[in-house]
Formats: C-alpha cells, sequence, structure tokens
C-alpha cells in the first residue's frame, strides 16, 4: 500500500510562473481588505494595460515564430554575434529606437534571440536604445523644451554603447547563461 | 519546420504568461501607493535630489509618457529639472519589478548588471544633460 501510494506519487500542478501568479492573487485578496479602493483601481488600471498589450503579444508572438522559422543560429550570429562588428552595434542602435513596444513584451523575443547567438552588449544596446521614443518625442518637447531633448536623446545613444561595453564586462558573453 | 517554429515560440510563450501578467499586477498596486509620494519625497537638495528622482524613477513604471507627465508636475511643484531628469531616464532604464522577468530569459547577471549600471548612467545622464543645457543657455 504505501509502496503504491510513493510509486504513483502524483505530478506537480504548478509551474514556478502559475505559483508566482497565485501569491500576487492572494495579495490582492489581502489588501483588498484593508484598502478596497486601491486594489480595485490598481486592478482597473491593470485591465486597461492588458487590453492594451493583447495586440502588442500576438505581434510578438508572430515575431518570435519568425524568428525560430527565419533567424537561424548562423543568421543572428552574423549580425549580432561576436564576428557582427561594428555593423552589429549599428544594427541595435538603430533597432532599438526603432522597434516600439514594452519591455516585458519585448523580452521572451530577446530571449530567443539570445539563444540563437546575439551578444550580451548588443541585447543592452538595443534595449538603451529603446529610451529613445520617437512616437513619444513631441510629448517631451512640450513639457521639456526642444534643447533638453535632444540632448538627453544624444547622451542616450552615446551612452548606450557604453552600456553595452559594461554590461558585457559584468555580465559575460552569450555563452554564459547568467 | 513553420510547425516547429510554432511550437518552440508557444512553449516560451505560455511560461511567460502567467510571470507577464502577475508582474503587471504588481506594478499596478505599486504605482497606485507611489503616485501621491513623487510630490513629497524630494528635498530640494541639488545633490540628493537627483539620487531621490532615480530611485523613485527604478521603481515606478510604465510607459514614458507617464513619467513625462509627473516629471512636468513636478517641475511645476518646484522640483529641480536635474531630479526630473534623473527620475524619467531612470523610470525609463531601470526596472526594479520587471527584474525577474528579465532574469528569466536574459540571465541574472545580465539584468542586474544591466539595471545597476543603467541606475548609475541615468544620474550621470541627468547631471550632463543639464549641464549641457545650461552651456547652450549660456550662449
Amino acid at each position: 500500500m504505501e509502496f503504491n501510494k510513493i510509486k504513483n506519487k502524483p505530478k506537480q500542478k504548478f509551474s514556478g510562473g502559475m505559483k508566482f501568479f497565485l501569491i500576487v492573487l492572494i495579495a490582492y485578496f489581502i489588501i483588498a481588505l484593508f484598502n478596497a479602493e486601491a486594489a480595485e483601481i490598481a486592478l482597473i488600471n491593470f485591465l486597461r494595460m492588458i487590453w492594451k498589450i493583447i495586440p502588442i503579444l500576438m505581434v510578438v508572438f508572430l515575431a518570435m515564430i519568425l524568428i525560430n522559422f527565419y533567424f537561424t543560429e548562423k543568421r543572428i550570429k552574423k549580425y549580432f554575434g561576436q564576428q557582427s562588428g561594428i555593423k552589429g552595434w549599428i544594427y541595435a542602435i538603430i533597432s532599438g529606437i526603432l522597434i516600439s513596444g514594452p519591455p516585458y513584451v519585448l523580452y521572451p523575443f530577446l530571449g530567443e534571440l539570445k539563444k540563437h547567438g546575439m551578444k550580451n552588449s548588443l541585447l543592452a544596446v538595443f534595449l538603451y536604445n529603446r529610451n529613445v521614443k520617437i512616437p513619444f518625442i513631441p510629448v517631451m518637447i512640450y513639457y521639456f523644451g526642444l534643447a533638453f531633448t535632444l540632448i538627453i536623446s544624444f547622451y542616450i545613444i552615446a551612452f548606450s554603447i557604453l552600456n553595452g561595453v559594461l554590461v558585457e564586462k559584468l555580465a559575460g558573453q552569450t555563452r554564459n547563461k547568467g | 519546420m513553420i510547425k516547429q517554429a510554432i511550437k518552440k515560440s508557444w512553449r516560451v510563450f505560455r511560461i511567460s504568461i502567467p510571470i507577464t501578467v502577475g508582474i503587471l499586477l504588481i506594478i499596478n498596486l505599486l504605482n497606485v501607493f507611489l503616485q501621491d509620494w513623487y510630490g513629497k519625497i524630494f528635498t530640494g537638495n541639488a545633490l540628493i535630489d537627483p539620487l531621490i528622482g532615480a530611485l523613485a524613477g527604478s521603481v515606478s513604471f510604465g510607459i514614458p509618457l507617464t513619467s513625462y507627465i509627473i516629471g512636468g508636475e513636478l517641475l511645476l511643484q518646484g522640483v529641480s529639472l536635474l531630479a526630473v531628469a534623473a527620475f524619467i531616464m531612470a523610470w525609463a532604464t531601470v526596472g526594479v519589478a520587471m527584474l525577474p522577468l528579465e532574469a528569466m530569459y536574459l540571465g541574472k547577471h545580465f539584468a542586474f548588471a544591466r539595471n545597476g549600471i543603467n541606475f548609475i548612467f541615468s544620474i550621470i545622464i541627468a547631471i550632463l544633460t543639464i549641464y549641457t543645457l545650461n552651456i547652450f543657455n549660456g550662449i
């Protein structure tokens, strides 16, 4: 009887991610007990956010399929790998500025690129240049002025290179899984 | 070939959904409590305020547009442009709440190194921006 119990040990019901999600739900419930208004506002904001990102997530999913289909290890290594040279840095800067979307939807996509051989330095450069937000530039000019916007954008691009170099030094190259 | 690509992508995507949703829930909850604090935490000290700005920006989250609007409000409340610049830089480049997700996909060392460097850079870039701006204004 005991032997059978051990043999038929049930599989783990929830993955790590699911457990994390359930803990967050419990935390919400506890906060709602003490401050229902805050929990309600947070939940409404969350629903608005999730509604906005659903189309982006779909695009990201399609992009991931394309990466897995088209961008072979050989190709990624050519454009963003150890031998990509100065062109790799330029590609990373331009794609960082042009590709939009919140970081949390881009991480799976970038994770795939990393698995295929993208350098840590170029990943960091890509992520840093995402802060030059072309669609939001008019708003930045409105609040802080044209000169401020141009200067800070220039420094973001310039420091992205230093950022890439330092991240690669501290985190190692792509082969080191972190 | 395409079937394999779809399967592989879905596997990665499926794992990320509960974590992404959980983190977004936490972020929205934190923002509710943090938003009223932004105006109160600045001291008026030219050295400490950029640091406070960078710290506040690091723990906050949202589209950069929100940080510009909050930054604009802070300027109206008398907070220095230097502190606001550090705030909007850290808002966009440092993601404390996003660390678990970034670490999961890009590696722990990468996520911690990148966010640590970005925090320091947010202050340096803020100082350089204001310094350069003052030079241009002086010409």
